[in-house]
Formats: structure tokens, sequence, C-alpha cells
């Protein structure tokens, strides 16, 4: 049974209480792991990692490489993962571990935390007190086009139509041009916002646009960052979020969160490795 | 939690109020025009393996997953980024040019082909 499977979702900081165990875990109750399991703390060296049984026909070496390209597995354990690790997060500082990390029995859970020792307390002294906001910015599509008078409704998109070649290059490139205004108070547009927050962030980081497949947003995405704000500055940033929106024309501003601080747990993350610590 | 957030909810989180003691519910501003509202439990998947899958702090299980397979696996869900190759068909790629976005990132951005693609 201690011999089993592992699965760790985030490390905290041992609060020493003897039996209650870090307050994280305490907001664990009936939220199930990755395999529907319990989270459990196990205790090391003054941290604790919040972790779970797992079963080894799903997350042993050769089983779990071939699950992780199961796209519908992946998403179940993803956010099963991010539920743990944002739960346990939401009054008390966690450092999130990545997805699939796992460990044979408490022994490895032990020797993963004296492993990651110094970087586990740097990145919990660092981000005590802190969260993790997501904004995106979405260029709003453009007003749907007036079909010229006369001219068969869309849908017969590239059929022979009435138009000279004239006219079809010249309304191609009056469309091209308009398209490239909109781009250009889109990125304007988007650098105001990124600027604005970046000013009331600790820390930021940008992340690359997403994918419309995955978020299912079908708008084009133009800024995807996240920022480190204290916990108690929250409210502000997110009203200021809301401002920024209301001001920014042809744009969609989208705020996610409070999420565990998963995009700074790295110490040379955030805005410019030299301004680390700043 | 009545009306709609302003804030995106984070799906998976707790069925109300999020996973944390939602500011959402408590900075009281009214759901401003120009900001995105998503509906409960409608957490994007991007946004949380953007998160669970390329964040956190990475360290050696006993089970050692090749790191590599599940970047692979993510470089494969970012390269059907349309909005990526139409934003650089723009010529907007100013992402690319931030310091603070990873070499590993940059390249997943600009790096369409496919030949790091095992399969």
């Amino acid at each position: 049974m201690t011999e089993g499977l592992r699965y760790a979702y985030a490390v905290v900081r041992d609060t020493g209480a003897p039996e209650a165990g870090p307050d994280a875990l305490a907001a664990l109750e009936g939220v199930p792991g990755v395999a529907g399991e319990p989270v459990r703390a196990v205790r090391h060296l003054g941290l604790a990692v919040l972790a779970g049984d797992v079963p080894t026909e799903d997350f042993d070496e050769g089983p779990l490489r071939e699950r992780l390209e199961d796209m519908a597995w992946l998403e179940k354990v993803a956010r099963a993962h991010q539920r743990v690790v944002d739960t346990a997060g939401a009054d008390s500082c966690v450092i999130p571990v990545r997805l699939a990390t796992v460990c044979r029995g408490e022994e490895g859970l032990r020797r993963m935390l004296a492993d990651g020792r110094e970087r586990f307390a740097s990145a919990l002294d660092r981000l005590e007190g802190r969260v993790e906001w997501g904004v995106k910015v979405y260029a709003a599509p453009p007003p749907p086009e007036e079909p010229p008078a006369g001219q068969p409704p869309a849908g017969g998109r590239g059929a022979p139509t009435a138009l000279s070649g004239r006219d079809y290059l010249r309304r191609r490139k009056a469309q091209r041009q308009a398209a490239e205004r909109r781009w250009g108070q889109t990125e304007e547009g988007a650098r105001l916002v990124h600027d604005t927050l970046t000013g009331l962030a600790e820390r930021h980081r940008l992340h690359p646009p997403q994918d419309p497949k995955l978020s299912g947003e079908s708008d084009r995405n133009v800024l995807n960052a996240a920022y480190l704000v204290r916990r108690e500055d929250s409210a502000g940033f997110a009203e200021r979020v809301g401002r920024l929106a209301e001001r920014a024309t042809g744009l969609r501003v989208e705020l996610t969160g409070p999420w565990a601080p998963y995009s700074f747990t790295a110490d040379d993350d955030g805005a410019g490795s030299a301004g680390a610590d700043g | 939690m009545g009306e709609r957030d302003a804030v995106t909810t984070r799906g998976g989180a707790a069925p109300t109020g999020g996973a944390y003691t939602s500011p959402a519910s408590s900075f009281g501003s009214p759901g401003p025009s120009g900001l995105a509202a998503r509906g409960e439990g409608g957490a994007n998947l991007a946004d949380i393996l953007e998160r669970v899958l390329d964040k956190g702090v990475v360290i050696a299980g006993d089970i050692r997953i090749n790191l590599l397979d599940i970047e692979l696996l993510t470089i494969k869900l970012r390269l059907i980024v349309a909005s990526v190759d139409k934003a650089k068909e723009m010529g907007i790629d100013w992402w690319e040019h931030d310091p603070s976005l990873s070499s590993r990132a940059r390249t997943e951005v600009t790096g369409g082909g496919s030949e790091e693609n095992p399969a």
C-alpha cells in the first residue's frame, strides 16, 4: 500500500499543527484527485506535498505516456489537477507542481520534497499572499459586410459573379486595408491593456495566444497574459480590468482568476529575468 | 453570484463562487460591457492546460515521464493555433519579442513546422 503510486499536486508550507495538517488540506475535503482519490498531505522538512494514491494501470510510466496523448483523458486529469490545486490555494499559498508528477510511495514524495526543498521554499517566500490573474484580449469580429446590391448573399463565395476583375481587386484591397486598420487599433489597444496592468502587478508573464480549438473562442486572441497580484489588491486589479474593457473599442477583454500562481513558480519568470525579485 | 460575473468563472472549482472567495462578487463593479463573461463551469481548457501542463514546478518524480513527450503534446496542440498564423500574416507578433516569453514558448509560436513532430 505504501509502495503504490502517488500523484503530486502542489507543495505547501507545513504549518506544523500536529493533527490538522496544512491549512490547504482542509479545503480539499470532498474534492477528489485525478483518479477520484482523496488528497492527503505528506510532510517533510517543513514542507508538505498534497498528493493522492493513483492506480498503476494509468499512472505507471508506460501507460501514463500513452494516456497523455489521449486528449479526453488529458482533459479529465488536467481539470481534476487544477481543481485540487486551486481549491487548496484558495486561502493559502500553494506551489503547483506540473501535471503528471508521480512518485513511488510516500517515500518517493519525501524524496521529491527533499530534492526540491530550496526551490519550493523560495517559491513559497516569493509567492505567499499573491494570486495569479489571467487577462486575455480578443479582437472583436469585424462588422458583417453588406453585400453590394445585386449580389447574391454570402454562400456563393468564390463562385463567379458579375463583378469585374478590377472591381473585385479594388474591393479586396479596401477589405485588406480595413483589416489592417483594425489590426493596428487592436495591437495598440492590447498594448495599453498590458502596459496598464503590468503597472499594477508585481510580475507578469505573456503566454502565446490560445488555440481556438481548445478555448472555444472564435475571436482572435491578441493578448494572453498572467499577472501576479497581492491578494488584497485583487479587487482593485479586477476593477481596473473592467474599466479598461469599457474603454477598449474593438476589443474584448476576458479576466480569469484568481488562480494559484502557476505562471510564476520558476524564479526566472516574470518581468524580465533581471528584475525577478522586483 | 446571482448575476453574471464580469469575471470568468473557473469551471471545475467550486460549483459557485470559484475556488477562491471570489473577488468577483466583492469588487462590485457592474458587469462592464466590454468585459467578457463566461458561463458557470465554462473554464477554458486552454487556460487550464496552459497552466497545469506548461507551468508549475517541474521536478522529477519516480515515474520518469519523458517531459519532451509532454512538450510535444503541447506543441502539437499549439500547432493548430490558427490565430497565431493569421496574426502573423497580419504582422501582429509583438508577443514574440517580449523578453518574458520563454524561448520555448517563442519556439512554439514561431515553429510552425512539423519537423518536431515524431509521429
